[in-house]
């Protein structure tokens, strides 16, 4: 704009950074990758779900997966931990690699995988126990006994999703008793409690009302610090809180892949200006 | 699918338009009264600019209303950001005319120092890139945007002109001074109109581009 006077153009540019973004204005790509897929094909049966999927999913950041249902978001979530391997009939082609190990490789142990990405799904499902035994379920089948150190567990892993103070005094009753908003957040920390490198969201607060959901999506801020956090949802105010990254997907295709203000802002794709604005279909 | 939010950005748009042909008016009014020496003209124009800021009001309610219901994204969050801006722009501009009003009627009290030439040269530039600017944000046109970015060095160049000539006037005769003083003022003001157009058009290449080219430009 005309000014009379001239202030420093620095003064006037505007800043893309948002406060929660460790790195502002940088690619995806130019990030280090947790997690990244190479031409990538899944099938259930003969039907394909998702077609090429190339992607780089950054370090310590939230990326987001978007799309109308059916689009592949949740199959992709799905392919990082291996959970689509109990579908019959169900094959993957491509290569996933969790910091260059490939996942789909003969030589890697499941279990071992899932303890490094850990996944939160759309209804919380606690264990029909103590919200102390929820905790340290994990920790317990990696053999882990000492009463002092699983004690350690259980409290960080509350604190990091943010229910601790609301339930240090009753760690032994059971979990079923927590609200709906504390169960999921119950069920982040019996992920984080094994301390993955990733965090799988599939539609985490699609179940809770909003101060549920406002508190998940300010623990997603905190725990990108410790690990990498992909989130599938179909609220697409929520991927543009959360999400340093976006990518959105139409019928098994990554269509757009970018940091999120661009993709809601100024997208680059139709289809995903289409999608984002809500003139989809 | 046409959605109701639609035609409400449809009636957003509209009303920016109503605003701009409002404020087209009010300098077009501010110019004749000035030329044709009519102080009840200038009053009138004066007595309407409450009318453009009301409008300004009502885009800003309706583009915080937009936001804040509709939430929208991409092309529809950089449309609604923009019509408000402009509204800002447009409100100005006719602050402005009002301006020039004022100077005129303080100018009619006195004999004409000298014909108006190149102040209606001037205001015809300024109103001609108002109207393209809001024509390349009817028709999402950033070619003509751009235009309009670059005439405004032409009336830079009028205005600094019109400057030195009155410069003369006033070394060679102190008495007219007050006037010649008033008639740069009004020079000035008919400058900023084209800077707020040329806002109004760099608004517009952010609306369609998405790149902000403002400050970026000589």
């Amino acid at each position: 704009m005309q000014t009379s006077t001239d202030p420093s153009p620095d003064l006037l540019r505007i800043s893309v950074a948002r406060p929660h973004d460790a790195f502002p204005g940088k690619a995806a790509k130019d990030l280090k990758a947790t997690i990244s897929l190479t031409d990538v094909n899944f099938f259930y049966g003969e039907s394909q779900a998702l077609f090429n999927v190339n992607i780089a999913v950054p370090q310590n950041h939230v990326t987001a997966f978007i799309g109308p249902s059916g689009c592949g978001k949740s199959t992709l979530l799905r392919c990082l931990n291996r959970l689509n391997d109990l579908i019959e009939g169900a094959h993957l082609e491509g290569k996933i690699l969790l910091d260059g190990m490939d996942i789909y490789s003969p030589q890697v142990d499941v279990t071992d995988l899932r303890k490094r990405v850990g996944m939160v799904f759309q209804k919380s499902n606690p264990f029909p126990k103590p919200i102390y035994d929820n905790v340290t379920y994990g920790p317990r089948l990696q053999g882990i006994r000492n009463r002092a150190a699983l004690d350690q567990i259980v409290e960080e892993s509350l604190k990091s999703a943010g229910l601790w103070e609301e339930v240090k005094d009753r760690l032994y009753e059971s979990a079923l008793v927590l609200s709906g908003g504390q169960q999921q957040r119950l069920c982040i920390a019996r992920a984080l409690a094994v301390k993955p490198e990733v965090l799988l969201l599939d539609e985490p607060c699609s179940a809770l009302d909003p101060i549920a959901t406002s508190k998940i999506e300010e623990l997603l801020f905190g725990l990108k610090k410790d690990l990498t956090v992909v989130i599938v949802t179909h609220n697409m105010q929520q991927a543009a809180r959360v999400s340093d990254y976006t990518g959105f997907f139409l019928m098994g295709e990554l269509v757009e892949f970018n940091d999120a203000k661009t993709i809601f802002t100024t997208p680059q794709d139709r289809r995903t200006e289409d999608y984002v604005t809500g003139r989809f279909g | 699918m046409q959605r109701h939010f639609d035609q409400e950005l449809k009636d957003l748009k509209e009303k920016i338009l109503r605003m701009g042909g409002m404020v087209e008016e009010q300098v077009q009014g501010a110019l004749r009264a000035l030329v044709e020496r009519d102080s009840v003209l200038a009053r009138q124009v004066i007595e309407n600019d409450h009318r453009v800021n009301a409008l300004d009001v009502e885009v800003d309610e309706d583009c915080l209303r937009l936001l804040a219901l509709q939430q929208p994204a991409a092309r529809d969050l950089r449309f609604i950001t923009t019509a408000m801006k402009i509204s800002t722009e447009l409100e100005r501009i006719s602050d402005l005319a009002e301006n020039i009003c004022e100077r005129a009627i303080e100018l009619n009290e006195e004999p004409q120092l000298k014909p108006y030439i190149d102040i209606p040269h001037m205001a015809n530039w300024s109103l001609q890139m108002v109207k393209e600017s809001l024509d390349a944000f009817v028709n999402a046109d950033p070619a003509l945007a751009r235009k309009v970015c670059g005439d405004d060095d032409f009336v830079d160049d009028l205005t600094q002109q019109l400057f030195r000539e009155l410069l003369s006037f006033m070394l060679e005769n102190p008495q007219t001074i007050t006037r010649a003083i008033r008639i740069t003022f009004i020079a000035k003001y008919l400058e900023r109109i084209a800077d707020h157009a040329t806002n109004v058009a760099e608004l517009v290449v952010y609306m369609v581009e998405g790149k902000i080219i403002r400050h970026t430009l000589g």
